[in-house]
């Protein structure tokens, strides 16, 4: 290496060594995350020997220092020697495992998975599963539950004799004291049943399944609800009905409503793990009692997956399973007591009408979207006119204009600004579907007033859906129907509706084009310059600066740079900066 | 020695230690406000009205002594809680910090909730005894070194240090409260705890703090109809999803929160119905329940109102199993209490660790100690006059009334300024932990 004189290239990995341990949070976390120009600085010798012991020892560091330190040891095997030596990583892995924050413990057991992949078989045995054991034989629970996460990479790596070891270990979890220990094991218990022989499947992890999904502890057995969806899908179809369906029934029926939410909330997957006969037979009741649940936020989970729930019934009898067994409580839910339970419905109930075509929506469905959209509540009516494209694609939506325009007012209207801002989104989606005439005749009008309403984020959204209607209808739409209006409030007597003429001459002044933005706007924001308000005038400057590349050099040259001259040379310091900088920006000067 | 008036189990109960000031002049905010052990008893927490948590560790060195295992030294102290301004309400918040509880041992570390009127910490504490050494830039006093003269890069190296115990905040759980907290208890699933005010209880998750659920609310729509308030709540110490929550009415409700996300509906109300010949104007003050308990087995819970303490079985609503009077002496002189706002002092109560005996704090810095299977009961002072080394205490009695007996107290010169409100009692053994104002009075069996 270097000479007495010493080396100036080590200056800065000397730096980074040493705010390892600075007192400052922020500079031992820059450290950590260069710890690779570290390792390789030190070379993989003094990597292994002196940089993963004394890492090994940091863990009372903060949080998001040993986050980012489990972080980085996942890909430091090239560092430490490559694979041969990458059983090095373990120890600071091992001990950040352990740590009591989840997250940290988390992305260590990440990075051990990670790591367990460039062990050879010989070192997998020798190394990694005795940490594993370590883990899982722990004092602790936090090194217990990181152990749950790890039996499943070394598993299929290992000989028979460990694998039974593994399995007992498994086993012992998901019997132990705590019950975070035994929800790390449920929440595993899926991935692990994957690895598994099926033989073992059926005679190991089977009896642990029913045993977790009968936990004491509700938040145990909802974990097992999860497990279930995975373990499904092993079985062959045959003994489904004796391993599995029993649990399933009676997690479906649980006293606790946190295990009925679980078996709501995972009801597609579970669908498609146990097959068209056993849904027709048993899911198609559990499902009905969980949309008629006595707790709203299990109905709310339900409501939620009635689309996809339809969707993925077996085709042959699809429509009579609906017709008879769904629909009946669905139409319930539409006057649920509960609006959370009325709007989960109203954001999918609308997609339930490709799935029955067009006269069963006009018969049955449309009675339901009408009276949703005259809910009391405005997230309700949100949401159907949110989703109003699947019906359009089936019956039309002229069916629904005649309701539609007083929930669309009503909504436009709305006393919270909030419910304002999202009605406007779906704005352009409306007008798509209406077309332009019913547009003009019944929401122009709508569309504009919003451009003076008295809060800021509504008029902003309002100019955004002005371009948005534009990029639909064409810019002979815009120069008839809205450009007349947005230049008429330039006089206005407000500043602020002043400025919206600037805003939405920012944002038209692109889709419009060049004719009608030299034509019509840019004289009305030249006039405007003059404005006694200053931040009219610096918003005249912006305005010129986002419109000029729409404009040709000579009006630009002849009418434009004037203007910013004269505005370069403002009393107000704002409007010369803004001036300045779009003369520079349009290369005026 | 068979005292006359017996005692827990017979045993004998003597002095071991007093922490704190001895002056008479007493800081307000060194006043206690709370005492807690850990699940294993080897720690000690108390909070204070200055927003300070002190623990004390078992004495590890003499554990091995059955007279000295009692002994517990200052382990840590930390600052938990400041005073603060809500500007928006103009409202001080105090620092007092009004619980302690600890969560179950995840690791080396040790874990406590502490909470104020309305903040809730998680603090962890953990020893330290290495530090690391060796910069390439400096030495290690701070001096630092030519930095072109480095010709090897140095690692640091850990090397052991005097042991060092750091309490950190690890969460903060504000904003959730409008009125004040009154109880915190964490749940057996070891991850979520509730929090209970005035009107409403909220569910946390240990590691989430944006967040909470609210699951009870009791506050009426319009508070002229307000009737009562929350005095206290707790989980079952099995049943993840039952807890409990007592009223200023005197009555506790059981709820299931399998049964819906909203606890508004009780599982299990248990109330005694008032006895007509005892009301009068002071009933409805003095059946307000103090504090709530469940005993170690989860089969039973014991309350405390003014004058009682009340143990009910779980599977019985309508009257509790066993009633005791903790100065039943003082029913007479309600007036003068009520007077000096002695009346609504909250005084709270524990079991011992198999459930046997219960104690619960009283006047002139007297504790009682309950025997529940022989139904006798104790009358302690915790007082630096006893305050000899493994001295023994003498049971006290006061005479309620009619010719005082020699060593009896009358009631009219009982201190009421001397009270005892918060104990605690180890977890396994027979050691008592006891706040009087400013002094925490450790005691324990006597071992022959």
């Amino acid at each position: 290496m270097a000479g007495a004189e010493g080396d100036d290239s080590l200056y800065p990995i000397a730096v980074l060594i040493d705010e390892l341990r600075n007192e400052d949070v922020q500079l031992r976390l820059n450290s950590i995350k260069k710890l690779s120009t570290i390792a390789l600085a030190l070379g993989v010798e003094r990597t292994r020997t002196e940089l993963l012991p004394f890492l090994t020892d940091t863990i009372y560091d903060e949080d998001e220092v040993l986050l980012a330190l489990a972080e980085q040891l996942g890909s430091f095997t090239v560092l430490v020697g490559g694979p041969e030596y990458v059983h090095c990583l373990l120890p600071p892995l091992e001990s950040l495992a352990t740590v009591e924050e989840t997250v940290v413990r988390d992305k260590a057991v990440e990075s051990l998975r990670k790591i367990s992949q460039e062990h050879s078989p010989v070192d997998l045995e020798v190394h990694f599963e005795p940490l594993v054991k370590r883990l899982a034989c722990g004092d602790w629970f936090t090194s217990r539950t990181s152990a749950c996460g790890l039996f499943s990479v070394c598993y299929p790596r290992v000989s028979s004799t460990v694998k039974a070891e593994i399995r007992q270990h498994f086993r012992t979890l998901c019997s132990d004291d705590t019950p975070m220990v035994r929800r790390a094991a449920a929440s595993k218990l899926g991935e692990f049943a994957k690895v598994l022989e099926l033989d073992y499947v059926k005679s190991d992890i089977i009896p642990l399944f029913t045993a977790l999904a009968s936990d004491e502890q509700d938040s145990v057995r909802l974990l097992a609800v999860e497990a279930c969806v995975s373990i499904a899908t092993l079985l062959p179809q045959e003994d489904l009905e004796a391993l599995v369906m029993p649990t399933l029934r009676q997690a479906a029926e649980d006293k606790s409503w946190r295990v009925r939410y679980m078996v709501a909330d995972k009801f597609s997957e579970l669908q498609k793990a146990v097959g068209p006969e056993i849904t027709k037979n048993d899911l198609v009741p559990a499902f009905q009692n969980l949309l008629k649940d006595c707790e709203a936020e299990v109905r709310a989970a339900a409501a939620n997956k009635v689309k996809e729930f339809c969707e993925n019934l077996p085709e042959d009898s699809r429509e009579t399973i609906i017709m008879t067994h769904v629909l009946p409580c669905v139409k319930e839910l539409v006057s649920d007591t509960n609006q959370h339970v009325k709007s989960a419905l109203a954001s999918v109930i609308m997609g339930l009408s490709t799935i029955l075509g067009k006269d069963n929506t006009v018969e049955h469905l449309l009675p339901l979207f009408l009276a949703q959209l005259k809910d009391e509540c405005p997230e309700v009516r949100l949401n159907i006119i949110s989703n109003l494209d699947c019906v359009n694609e089936v019956i039309g939506i002229r069916q629904l204009s005649q309701s539609l325009l007083p929930a669309i007012v009503e909504l436009a209207e709305d006393a919270k600004w909030r419910v304002r801002l999202a009605i406007i989104e779906y704005m352009p989606l409306l007008a798509g579907q209406l077309g332009v005439e019913f547009f003009d005749e019944k929401l122009n009008s709508l569309c504009m007033a919003w451009l003076v309403d008295h809060v800021y984020a509504i008029r902003e959204a309002a100019t955004c859906n002005l371009m948005k209607l534009v990029e639909k209808f064409g810019a002979e739409w815009a120069q008839n129907t809205i450009v007349p209006k947005v230049l008429s409030m330039s006089n206005d007597p407000n500043y602020l509706h002043r400025m919206t003429t600037l805003f939405c001459i920012n944002a038209l002044s692109e889709v419009c084009g060049q004719e009608i933005t030299t034509k019509h706007m840019l004289p009305v924001v030249l006039k405007m310059a003059s404005d006694q308000v200053a931040n009219v005038r610096f918003n005249v400057a912006k305005c010129l600066q986002k419109i000029g590349p729409v404009l040709d050099s000579s009006a630009l040259q002849a009418e434009v740079k004037p203007v910013l001259e004269i505005l370069a040379t403002d009393q107000d310091m704002d409007v010369k900066y803004f001036a300045q900088e779009a003369i520079s920006v349009l290369t005026l000067a | 020695y068979i005292g006359a008036g017996g005692g827990a189990n017979d045993v004998q109960w003597c002095f071991s230690q007093v922490k704190g000031a001895i002056d008479d002049d007493v800081a307000e905010a060194d006043i206690i406000s709370t005492v807690e052990f850990n699940h294993s008893g080897e720690l000690l927490a108390t909070g204070d009205k200055g927003g300070r948590v002190v623990i004390f560790q078992q004495d590890t060195e003499n554990k091995s002594l059955p007279q000295c295992r009692s002994e517990y030294n200052v382990y840590s102290t930390f600052q938990s809680h400041e005073p603060e301004f809500d500007y928006l309400k103009s409202l001080e918040i105090e620092e007092k910090i009004n619980k302690i509880r600890w969560l179950p041992q995840k690791n080396a570390a040790q874990f406590l909730l502490s909470t104020n009127d309305k903040t809730i910490k998680l603090w962890k504490i953990s020893e330290r005894d290495k530090r690391p050494e060796g910069y390439n830039l400096k030495e290690e006093d701070g001096r630092c070194r030519d930095s072109t003269t480095i010709t090897t890069l140095r690692v640091p190296v850990f090397r052991p240090m005097d042991l060092m115990v750091e309490a950190s905040p690890r969460r903060v759980f504000a904003n959730a409260h409008t009125y004040h907290i009154n109880s915190i208890s964490v749940n057996s699933d070891n991850e979520t705890y509730l929090s209970a005010d005035d009107l409403r209880v909220n569910l946390w998750h240990l590691e989430i703090t944006d967040r909470s659920f609210n699951i009870v609310d009791i506050k009426p729509a319009n508070m002229e109809e307000l009737t009562e308030v929350i005095t206290a709540a707790e989980f079952h110490p099995h049943q993840c999803n039952t807890f409990v929550y007592s009223s200023s009415k005197g009555t506790i409700r059981m709820c299931d929160m399998r049964a819906s996300a909203l606890c508004d509906k009780h599982s299990k109300l248990f109330e005694e119905p008032e006895d007509p010949s005892n009301r009068s104007f002071f009933s409805e003050i003095i059946s307000s329940i103090s504090d709530v308990k469940f005993s170690h087995s989860g089969r039973y819970m014991m309350t405390r109102d003014y004058l009682s303490v009340k143990i009910w079985d779980l599977n019985m609503e309508n009257r509790p199993v066993e009633t005791y009077q903790v100065h039943e002496y003082l029913r007479s002189k309600l007036c003068s209490l009520y007077e000096n706002d002695c009346i609504f002092d909250k005084f709270e109560c524990c079991w011992n660790g198999n459930d046997s005996v219960v104690m619960t704090g009283s006047y002139n810095n007297f504790f009682r100690m309950l025997e529940r299977t022989q139904r006798r009961d104790i009358t302690l002072e915790a007082s630096r006059e006893s305050s000899k080394a493994r001295q023994v205490l003498k049971p006290r009695r006061v005479c309620a009334g009619g010719k005082r007996k020699k060593d009896e107290i009358s009631v009219d010169s009982l201190d009421f300024n001397k009270k005892i409100l918060h104990t605690a009692w180890h977890p396994q053994e027979n050691i008592i932990a006891v706040a009087t104002t400013n002094n925490l009075y450790i005691f324990q069996e006597k071992v022959n």
